[in-house]
């Protein structure tokens, strides 16, 4: 095992590495044309922006880097965010001035080329998940999620019935978008315990679904990684209800060329670039979240599609049932042409193979860490698809030791946690996503590390407690973090304080 | 068989086989033998087959190259999406790899790069602002727009919104998406046909006990400034709403920030600040809030500084996560999760670069520019320029209804002299009759300038 130590170094605020009359840029250009500019429209005092060198903000955002973890650095299993590598020769493609340089209201004839790579990545997407139309607009997953959801509403209000049908059915295990999501478009949510096998309670379903039914919100695999075999039945269901099913697509990476949305009767399905094809998650964003629909919910799709004409592609903005817009412009491009070169790069059995290879990773990771001390792999189920949720409550029970505590101790090994405390119907969860894109020597190091921490926690619990050690900063005061009297979010409000003191 | 992948280091025969006898499988299809028959069937994707790195980039650059950018015309294309020059810095910033490739940092302790990089980001739009707060980035102004009317909303306990009569068919068709679940009506409140002021007596005959927030926007989507911005603030307050200005993050060096102008919230476009136009999106979408009472209906993720337990070091952490859907699910602020992070850094590291001087030199530039621009395209027979009389930034509306020829007439024939017009207002605001938006930065030299006049003097005496 190696010996991590991640950058120290103690990086002061960029602004408090301002100096008087230092300065950044290079800019020719007169200085006092304003002078007849209304004095009250002009600001009073300069912002207090740092005033540095070039060279300040180069090594200050290095430094700043190097106290990051990425995936470039090693395994980042966190579950249902499919953290994988992504192949650097899609930095160059978007670095293009063809695309960086492109404004989105040019001539259609000027942008030929990125609006056929925008049709054929439709056609494609809609392909994968087995459905008949895509936009490409929504910026996110939940931007797609709240798309879908306002297509649920249009949907029912063309049929005269979204006065009646104001509820969503949403199990348990589901991310939190998808509840957010539908109460923004309007909906009331309606949760449904899973059964004993992790799945969808297909009782539970029948009792929530009623005429006051607009759709149930699904993820499948669902987050424990399992596959909802009764999925055939459950669309049945909704569909008889007059509902529609929502795929919510953060797991669709073990789904590629197995199985596919539209097969299992989902009506609309989003699906997340940045977990799926090609995109870095660049600390929290940009993504992007195109959702896919039946032909009978096509109309609704947000303004505009990117349609094609003999050898012309255009941007369709008659759409008179159309849910609008939901995001300036057309949507991410700039992901979604890595998006295109990947899925262009991997072809069918390219795809295929991330599939079982994220399937094959997680099995065999969950096989090695159900059996360290301490650890359960709740759910009986032969296999699980690209993730899987362990339970340590066992540990927290014998040793104090939780599911955060010992999320904390792993990052000293140099590899990034899993995703802690959910799902939220398994006790002490951990929920580990390695992808496709690690080796086998990286996951048996990974586990190894898990069971060193679970030793340390039956026989020296104190080193787990008091850990992470090895990362950029000690644990954090998260208490005194979100805390009325020293919650600190600008280093304006800082000086404000510093100026009463 | 399928060959070894080189991006999933587990897909050789012998490792694959070797794990799979560790599961005690024989196939990789035993792993999907949980889904039914009759969906895996039919399962195979009609795509077309792997091409090598070298093969995919000929060819995407090659259909990339059927694309003209604003490098190979002159564009003075605008309205919510600009050309602003973005430092090499900032793309070097933005590249590295230890940002690239994170996630949210939801483990702090192994992440505090990124936290400290959107903490400096929170503080400089607040401070760019003039308000107490920001959040650590939403998708983009339009959509900050949505965000900020549901905010007022919930902060007000009203269901009326009012917004200035010429905004940006982005941002207005976005914000009536929002608002339509939420049963908040858009009010319009009326601009001045001369001068885009907003008509007070129109503002007051709308705004009532039902209003939760008055929008307004600063420069407008039309690049006029709004004179009586302060007043409309206090008429707003006496009636119990929220005021809400709309700004460009890159005039705020030189002209008034929405804080000083007495806003609540202060939303706007972050793309200006180092991120490329990327035919429109990503983009940043920028949201501040004056008030510690408001900031708890605030949308979006908050990135606050505290310390280590062990009182050693400052250190940087996700705070009041409590509004957000991991925690608060369908009673969250917002729905957002993926954000724009990394525009937002781009955007902390163009702001560092620039400082106060900077920004403020270049809002001058920009204000040069664009006055040469009008200035000379004045002289041309049968152009209003600018439609509207007022101090305009960066952008302004040019008239052609003396000219009786069709703004996308002109801009047609521009586009074969190698210059891409402004936007044609024509559709969206009938009134202001054969009409463009055009925008000019601090990219366009004053040989393009001299160009586009040179072309549509042409193009007039073509008639």
């Amino acid at each position: 095992m190696m010996a991590f130590k991640q950058a120290q170094w103690n990086e002061p605020l960029i602004m408090e590495k301002s100096r008087e009359g230092v300065v950044g840029f290079s800019l020719s250009g007169d200085d006092d044309l304003h002078s007849d500019v209304p004095v009250e429209l002009l600001r009073k005092d300069r912002p207090k922006l740092p005033e540095v060198s070039e060279v300040d903000v180069i090594r200050h955002y290095v430094r700043l880097s190097q106290e990051n973890y990425g995936v470039d650095l090693g395994i980042y299993p966190l579950g249902s965010c499919t953290m994988k590598y992504n192949p650097k020769v899609l930095d160059r493609i978007v670095a293009s001035p063809k695309i960086q340089d492109l404004h989105p209201l040019q001539d259609a004839e000027s942008v030929q080329g990125i609006l056929r790579i925008l049709h054929e990545l439709s056609g494609w997407l809609a392909e994968i998940v087995g459905l008949d139309k895509v936009s490409l607009q929504p910026a996110a997953g939940a931007q797609g999620e709240f798309a879908g959801a306002m297509i649920m509403r249009a949907f029912h209000k063309q049929n005269g019935d979204l006065e009646k049908r104001e509820e969503i059915i949403i199990p348990d295990s589901a991310h939190g978008t998808n509840p957010a999501s539908a109460a923004m478009a309007g909906f009331k949510v309606v949760e449904i315990p899973s059964n004993e096998d992790g799945c969808v309670n297909t009782d539970a379903l029948r009792a929530s679904l009623s005429d006051r039914t607009a759709g149930l919100m699904l993820t499948n695999p669902n987050t424990l990684g399992i596959f909802e075999a009764e999925i055939l039945e459950i669309a049945k269901l909704v569909h008889e209800a007059g509902g529609l099913l929502y795929y919510d697509g953060a797991n669709l990476n073990a789904m590629l060329g197995k199985a596919k949305p539209g097969r299992m009767g989902f009506d609309i399905v989003h699906i997340n670039i940045h977990k799926t094809f090609g995109t870095p998650h660049g600390g929290g964003g940009p993504g992007s979240g195109p959702i896919a629909v039946t032909k009978k919910l096509e109309d609704f799709l947000p303004v505009p599609t990117v349609e094609q004409d003999g050898d012309t592609y255009y941007l369709d903005f008659n759409r008179p049932n159309s849910i609008g817009k939901v995001h300036g412009f057309w949507g991410n491009s700039s992901v979604l042409l890595r998006a295109y070169a990947y899925i262009l790069m991997m072809g069918r059995d390219g795809l295929e193979e991330v599939a079982e290879t994220s399937v094959l990773n997680a099995n065999y990771l969950a096989r090695k860490l159900s059996q360290v001390r301490g650890l359960e792999l709740p759910f009986q189920h032969k296999v699980r698809k690209h993730e899987f949720v362990l339970s340590a409550a066992k540990m927290a029970q014998e040793t104090g030791i939780t599911a955060a505590h010992l999320a904390k101790r792993l990052l000293d090994f140099g590899v990034h946690a899993p995703t802690v405390y959910f799902p939220l119907i398994v006790n002490e969860a951990l929920m580990i996503e390695p992808t496709e894109t690690v080796s086998r020597e990286e996951l048996d190091e990974f586990a190894d590390a898990f069971s060193k921490v679970s030793n340390e926690a039956y026989t020296q619990p104190d080193v787990v407690r008091d850990s992470p050690r090895c990362t950029s900063v000690t644990k954090i005061d998260e208490a005194r973090a979100s805390h009325p009297k020293t919650m600190q979010l600008t280093w304006k409000e800082k000086t404000r304080v510093d100026r009463k003191a | 068989m399928r060959n070894p992948h080189p991006y999933i280091p587990n897909s050789s025969r012998r490792v694959k086989d070797e794990m799979l006898r560790d599961l005690g499988v024989d196939d990789v299809e035993a792993l999907f033998g949980d889904i039914p028959d009759s969906i895996r069937k039919n399962s195979a994707l009609n795509l077309p087959p792997a091409r090598s790195e070298m093969e995919m980039k000929v060819r995407v650059e090659d259909i990339l190259s059927r694309n003209s950018s604003t490098r190979d015309v002159v564009s003075f294309l605008g309205g919510g999406v600009w050309s602003h020059y973005v430092p090499a810095a900032v793309d070097e910033v933005v590249s590295r790899s230890e940002f690239l490739t994170s996630y949210t940092p939801y483990q702090p302790e192994i992440s505090q790069g990124m936290l400290q990089a959107l903490f400096e980001y929170q503080s400089m739009i607040a401070e760019l602002m003039g308000m107490e707060f920001a959040n650590s980035s939403l998708y983009d102004w339009a959509t900050a727009l949505g965000e900020a009317a549901r905010m007022s909303s919930r902060v007000t306990g009203r269901d009326e919104f009012l917004v200035p009569n010429y905004i940006s068919p982005e941002r207005i068709q976005t914000l009536r998406t929002f608002c339509e679940p939420a049963g908040i009506r858009i009010i319009d409140v009326k601009q001045d046909r001369q001068t885009g002021a907003i008509s007070n007596d129109d503002l007051m005959r709308k705004i009532n006990s039902k209003t939760a927030g008055v929008y307004i926007e600063n420069p407008s989507y039309l690049g006029f400034f709004e004179t009586n911005v302060k007043r409309i603030g206090e008429i707003a307050r006496e009636k119990g709403a929220l005021f809400i200005i709309g700004a460009d993050p890159i005039s705020l060096g030189l002209f008034a920030s929405p804080g000083e102008l007495g806003a609540d919230i202060a939303i706007g476009e972050g793309q200006p600040l180092g991120n490329h136009l990327n035919y429109g999106g990503p983009l940043l979408g920028l949201l501040a809030c004056r008030e510690e009472r408001l900031l708890r209906q605030m949308p979006g993720r908050l990135i606050g500084m505290t310390m280590t337990k062990d009182g050693t070091s400052k250190a940087f952490t996700m705070v009041l996560q409590t509004r957000e859907q991991h925690i608060r699910r369908q009673k969250a602020t917002s729905n957002i999760c993926t954000n724009e992070a990394l525009c937002a850094v781009a955007a902390a590291a163009y702001l560092s670069l620039m400082g106060p001087r900077g920004l403020e030199k270049l809002g001058k530039t920009i204000l040069a520019n664009s006055r040469y621009a009008m200035e000379q395209m004045r002289k041309l027979d049968g152009l209003k320029v600018p439609l509207f009389e007022a101090q305009h930034f960066k952008e302004f509306v040019v008239g052609f209804d003396s000219t009786g020829l069709a703004a996308s007439k002109i801009n047609a024939r521009l586009l074969q002299r190698g210059i891409q017009g402004g936007i044609c207002l024509h559709d969206q605001f009938p009134e202001l009759g054969q009409s463009a938006l055009y925008c000019v930065t601090e990219c366009h030299t004053r040989g393009d300038m001299d160009r586009l006049v040179v072309g549509i003097k042409e193009i007039l005496e073509e008639r």
